[in-house]
């Protein structure tokens, strides 16, 4: 704490002072303060501040002699001159398919949030090692999110449960289905009055089918569904306006004009990657005539979406759906409530976007939230269809989630009748409620108290812990099973490997219910789709579906369908339970408080997952924790600052003031954290986190937002109290690590100055002309690889840093490791800010290795261990790098990443067969970079030589670009002029990184366009 | 004044001068020459197997093409270890009853591999690819020796990284046609450089130098 750098009252600083960069990270930067400045100078992360032994320096070198002798010594004696032999251990009867050394692709979908997303997944001699998505996949397009390239760290997780557990003791699966059935005899003869089920989302036709099946067989038994990020208001919101649950799917690349209220559709949706695709299809200006699309978002937190909206307007939650009912007014739905004032700034926004939906009719899409109240959904439906979007940009379907309930009320359902005890078998299929459920209703108080309790699950996790019985759950990796998409196409979910651990599907548990205990979820699944099947060749049409990866035609067709008129709507939807009354009013402010999944680990189920953990939040680039999210107003009022551990080069460490929340009576407390862009008066608090048996990563990390939710404010609280208490707490931020100071890095204008002006960008910079040299150019015969990454395109997803962490073996470091400046992402997102912090622009751009022509960091290093390619790569040689960090100190965009410790985990049984074959895992002490993927460079040259022909262009994909779902990054040989990144790199917009140092990078940007409306713009 | 040194010390500083002179060179000499004999290298020493499988019976006397075991070495990194049942192929009719192939036969009745003793190992930041040095004309015999001569097999050449560079460095000091490559018996015609050289531009063979060709 010493040692962090004075910041105080850097809120009202920024706030008043617009002295820094135009382009900002952080608010240091934004108001240039001298603590940025210390900060640009100390810009390593420095080894000596790590020294934290009791022992003095002096010692340790003796020591460190003494055993350097030894060393020798025990050198000389070694028996073993070779290490031990290394057995090969072949197939006895080797699979006709497998060829070793080759991979395998199979096709499967991962259930996210109960959605599926279509993936290939490839497999090296039976063991999966990395996801990709399907491009014939309708929702995934062959892209895929940072989640599900984590997910196979999820599937070697050591800390999955392994043992079926009965209070505690080991069993086994013979004894956990005897005392089921005994169980299940005795609800038999009360109809099952006494047996529940509670399930997250359900998708899976054949899951569904089961269900019915035992409620057919138990008729009083009831299934009940909480899912911990499903807020199932969408439902809802489609009954209110047309009757009957309805899915909504939107057609974004048809939409001029899409308004966003609080819809994070790029990032929070079952098809976020198709949409993020179709949003970003019409933003690509050079290429297309098409006119580019403007979207407009209202929201009070700072979401993935609003950070891409060319208009956001940030307000307090609760005036979403005033300014529902107002927009909806102005567009002609009559409704019946009255209408609230609305401040002049709101109103002429409001205005502009009004005459541009106007203008749009038909082409238009307005997009309510899922976290929004049923009645912004059902405003929103009214609205399109008074805009006649509906057949054009909106869709209607059936709905996907099978049984679509209000979850809120189905959980609350629940532990009534755990309370009066007529729940009396409860078996639980995975989620983890113990855990999700708000604090109110203590479903773990609850749980108790019942007679027989199961829970299916990945992990022995707080559910677990309070069950009669917890059995471990078969990982979608391990499982035969089926699931539905956003617009209902059926993936056969097949397994990539035995289940490692013997856990079960939920499928198995269910027969088991039904009394079909023996019955493998492989039959259970292809049963089902035998009996709905019309193919005259089942076999036939199950294979093509498990080889396609979806079940063609199996979408659900659009419904024709209008809303009822709006004033049928209950307008008079119950306010949210205003507990103002329960605080004790102690002349503390009371702030509306907002409650989201985080953006990585959701609602804590994926809290285990290092590579998630260790992802930096897209805006707020925390990482291992979460906090109470604010805007700079409303941490100013609150007196909230925080300290930049800036000495040392721990440009990490972030010593953020600890607040106290109180709600409802129950406390807790997390540190406070500034969000320019955040609505004031507000906060934002991330779920997922203060587990306390999540496993080795992700246990007692962040605070527990649940203990302050109540089932009616699961999303949205309206009177949450907040003090400051004095403490400060280190949070690991990557927000200043990597700085490379505003030296024109991000260049952004709007359409309109590029129409006018292709050019426009790079005339207004000083480029400078490459210095002149005596020596010529090194020529590059055959292939010279480059990349292309289009700001404009990159939405900050972060799906690119996990998938290159997934494909190049990446280590995970730990909190105290980040908060050094010292995470291992090859690539890394840089946000930055435009304008006031107030509500300000914001700009992705990914920075990997520039592979430079004229490389810094080759110059050197006294090893040679990082020279220069044929193909004009940048190669990183871990064998023969010493750790110098000479490299790392003359790099100036600071991609390259230095093994301090063991960051890579050798022991771990089960992280081995994670493992990338085609690239080395590092050890301690070895400098390492992007490469370029050059494992896959190297295995389509091979196998362009084998067919004597040279590399397609697009063979070649790195892995950060095949999980783009923009497809933002183009990677290709710019020697052929007809190459995709040639041609990219050819147009007006194209720009490199600090290119006046004489670099000559290989990896070079597309400026990024805005599309603001006129009207706001220039008002 | 008196000598302070005893004109001994001449001698005894000569001998110290050249002595560790001699004696440094002979101690850097003898790692060298260590490093480079099969006590490291493990040149020429025959590894003992589960099995005392002999190539110099199966490709020596029986004739049987590489390919029939290492089936991938065409379109694979790896050019694959038979599995029990390439052994068993044969062998059910062949030595059905040897107690050598007991181990073979054990493997086959219980479904456990048999565990091979690896004898070219590389390292783990070696990433060497088997099927297109096959396809740029590169004999089995060029790195793995005769081993149709090789009772058990061993290591005919160190695998140590500048023993890769020569051919890397001048490829057609070692390529061969095609159809030569799983040739036991071939023989490096003469004008092995013109040959060598009019193969490089047929195949397409490059000098591959670069760090990322083999390390990654």
């Amino acid at each position: 704490m010493s040692n962090g750098t004075e910041s105080a009252s850097l809120p009202e600083a920024a706030q008043s002072t617009a002295g820094g960069r135009e382009y900002w990270r952080s608010l240091e930067e934004f108001a240039g303060t001298e603590t940025f400045k210390e900060l640009m100078d100390n810009h390593l992360p420095r080894h000596a501040a790590a020294w934290t032994s009791a022992m003095d320096r002096r010692d340790f070198l003796k020591l460190m002699g003494a055993s350097l002798a030894l060393a020798g010594v025990s050198g000389c004696l070694s028996p073993a001159p070779a290490p031990p032999d290394e057995k090969i251990v072949p197939y006895v009867n080797q699979p006709e398919e497998i060829v070793p050394g080759k991979p395998l692709y199979f096709a499967t979908a991962i259930p996210s949030e109960g959605y599926g997303r279509g993936v290939l997944v490839e497999s090296h001699m039976g063991r999966p090692t990395k996801v990709e998505g399907n491009p014939q996949h309708p929702a995934s397009l062959g892209a895929t999110d940072a989640i599900t390239q984590a997910s196979v760290l999820g599937l070697y997780d050591p800390d999955r449960s392994r043992v079926i557990s009965n209070a505690g003791r080991v069993a086994t699966w013979d004894a956990f289905f005897s005392a089921l059935n005994a169980e299940l005899e005795s609800q038999r003869v009360s109809q099952g009055a006494g047996l529940r089920i509670l399930t997250e989302t359900v998708t899976s036709p054949t899951l569904a089918a089961q269900l019915q099946e035992i409620l057919r067989i138990f008729p009083k038994a009831k299934w009940h569904q909480f899912d911990g990020v499903g807020g199932d208001y969408v439902h809802q919101g489609a009954r209110m306006a047309f009757g009957q649950p309805l899915e909504t799917v939107y057609r974004l690349e048809e939409a001029d004009v899409i308004i966003s209220l609080d819809a994070d559709f790029l990032l929070r949706s079952p098809a976020s990657l198709r949409y993020a695709r179709e949003f970003i299809n019409r933003r690509r200006v050079p290429g297309t005539s098409s006119e580019a699309n403007r979207l407009y978002m209202i929201e009070s937190t700072f979401s993935l979406t609003g950070s891409n909206a060319d208009h956001r307007l940030a307000v307090s939650p609760s005036a979403i759906p005033q300014l529902a009912k107002t927009l909806a007014a102005r567009l002609g739905v009559p409704i019946s409530a009255e209408q609230p004032t609305i401040s002049p700034a709101n109103e002429k926004w409001l205005g502009a976007l009004v005459k541009d939906l106007q203008a749009h009719r038909g082409r238009s899409a307005i997009i309510p939230g899922e976290y929004q109240p049923a009645i912004v959904h059902a405003l929103a439906h009214a609205m399109n269809d008074a805009l006649g979007n509906i057949g054009k940009t909106v869709f209607y379907t059936d709905p996907v989630a099978v049984n679509a309930t209000n979850h809120a009320e189905s959980l609350r359902e629940l532990v009534r009748d755990l309370e009066e005890n007529a729940a009396q078998v409860l078996i639980m299929l995975g989620g983890n409620p113990a855990y999700t459920a708000p604090a109110d209703i203590d479903f773990a108080g609850h749980l108790v108290t019942s007679n027989f309790n199961v829970h299916l699950s990945l992990y022995e996790d707080e559910t677990s812990a309070l069950c009669h019985w917890h059995i471990p759950q078969a990982h979608y990796l391990e499982s035969w099973s089926d699931v539905r998409a956003y617009d209902g196409t059926v993936t056969i979910m097949q397994p990539l490997i035995a289940p490692l651990y013997g856990g079960r599907t939920a499928h198995e548990i269910l027969a088991a219910v039904a009394g079909q205990a023996e019955r493998s979820s492989y039959e259970i699944v292809r049963n089902y789709w035998r009996g709905q099947s019309q193919a005259k060749n089942f076999d036939a049409a199950w294979r093509t579906a498990l080889h396609d990866g979806f079940i063609a035609g199996t979408a659900f067709s659009s419904r024709n369908v209008k809303p009822k008129p709006a004033s049928g709507f209950d307008a008079s939807e119950p306010e949210r339970a205003n507990s103002a009354a329960a605080v004790k009013a102690q002349n503390q402010p009371l702030l509306e408080v907002i409650y989201r999944p985080d953006p990585a680990i959701l609602d804590g189920r994926f809290a285990n997952n290092g590579w998630l953990q260790e992802l930096p939040k897209p805006l707020t680039k925390l990482t291992w924790d979460n906090a109470v999210l604010m805007s700079p107003a409303t941490a100013a009022k609150l007196g909230l600052t925080y300290q930049v551990g800036g000495t040392g080069g721990e440009h990490g460490t972030i010593y953020a003031d600890v607040v106290e929340l109180e709600y409802d009576g129950r406390r807790t407390r997390g540190p406070g954290w500034i969000v320019p862009g955040h609505a004031d008066d507000c906060v934002t608090i991330h779920l997922g986190y203060g587990r306390r048996r999540a496993g080795r990563v992700g246990t007692n990390l962040g605070f527990n937002a649940n203990a302050l939710r109540t089932l009616d404010t699961l999303w949205h609280g309206t009177a949450i109290a907040i003090r400051k208490t004095g403490a400060q707490y280190a949070l690991a931020c990557t927000q200043f690590h990597h700085l490379m100071e505003g030296r024109d890095l991000v260049r952004a204008g709007t359409i309109d100055e590029y129409h006018k002006n292709p050019k426009f960008l790079m005339e207004r910079k000083s480029e400078k002309e490459a210095p002149a040299t005596l020596y010529p150019g090194y020529k590059y015969d055959g292939y010279a690889w480059g990349m292309s990454i289009d700001v404009n395109a990159c939405i900050g997803c972060n799906a690119c840093v996990a998938a290159c962490h997934a494909e190049n073996n990446g280590p995970v470091v730990g909190k105290k490791e980040v908060l050094r400046g010292r995470e291992m992402h090859w690539i890394r997102v840089d946000r930055y800010h435009r304008g006031e912090p107030s509500n300000p622009e914001t700009y992705y751009q990914p920075v990997p290795c520039m592979q430079c022509e004229n490389a810094p960091c080759e110059l050197v290093c006294p090893v040679g261990a990082t020279t220069h390619s044929q193909d004009g790569l940048n190669d990183m040689v871990y064998n023969r790098c010493v750790g110098t960090r000479y490299c790392s100190n003359n790099c100036p965009y600071k991609v390259r990443r230095f093994n301090f410790f063991l960051y890579s985990d050798f022991k771990t049984e089960s992280l081995k067969p994670l493992r990338n074959p085609d690239v080395t895992v590092r050890s301690r002490g070895v400098m390492e970079k992007c490469t370029y993927c050059v494992q896959r460079i190297n295995q389509a040259k091979i196998a362009a030589e084998k067919d004597d022909r040279a590399v397609h262009d697009g063979e070649i994909e790195t892995a950060c670009q095949q999980a783009c779902p923009t497809r933002a990054i183009i990677f290709g040989d710019i020697n052929d002029p007809q190459s995709r990144v040639s041609q990219v790199k050819a147009q007006p917009l194209s720009y490199g990184l600090l290119t006046e140092l004489n670099t000559r990078p290989r990896t070079t940007y597309q400026a990024k366009l805005r599309n603001p409306n006129p009207e706001i713009e220039n008002g | 004044m008196a000598q302070i040194f005893h004109p001994s010390t001449n001698t005894i500083s000569r001998v110290t001068i050249f002595g560790g002179l001699i004696l440094l060179i002979a101690v850097v000499t003898g790692l060298a020459t260590i490093n480079e004999s099969p006590y490291i290298t493990e040149v020429g020493v025959a590894r003992t197997q589960p099995v005392p499988f002999s190539h110099k019976h199966h490709v020596g006397d029986d004739g049987i093409d590489c390919r029939y075991c290492h089936t991938s070495v065409e379109e694979s990194s790896f050019a694959g270890i038979p599995p029990t049942k390439t052994c068993m192929n044969c062998h059910t009719q062949i030595w059905p009853d040897s107690p050598i192939l007991e181990p073979v036969r054990e493997s086959f009745r219980t479904g456990k591999s048999i565990q091979w003793t690896r004898v070219h190992n590389l390292p783990g930041f070696v990433y060497f690819n088997h099927s297109i040095h096959v396809h740029k004309g590169i004999g089995c015999v060029t790195c793995h020796g005769r081993v149709d001569r090789m009772p058990l097999m061993w290591r005919e050449n160190t695998l140590y990284m500048d023993w890769c560079l020569e051919c890397h460095r001048a490829p057609e000091r070692f390529v061969r046609p095609r159809e030569d490559v799983f040739s036991m018996e071939y023989q490096a015609p003469a004008d092995q450089l013109a040959l060598g050289q009019k193969l490089v531009k047929e195949y397409r063979i490059q000098k591959l130098t670069s760090c990322s060709t083999c390390h990654r």
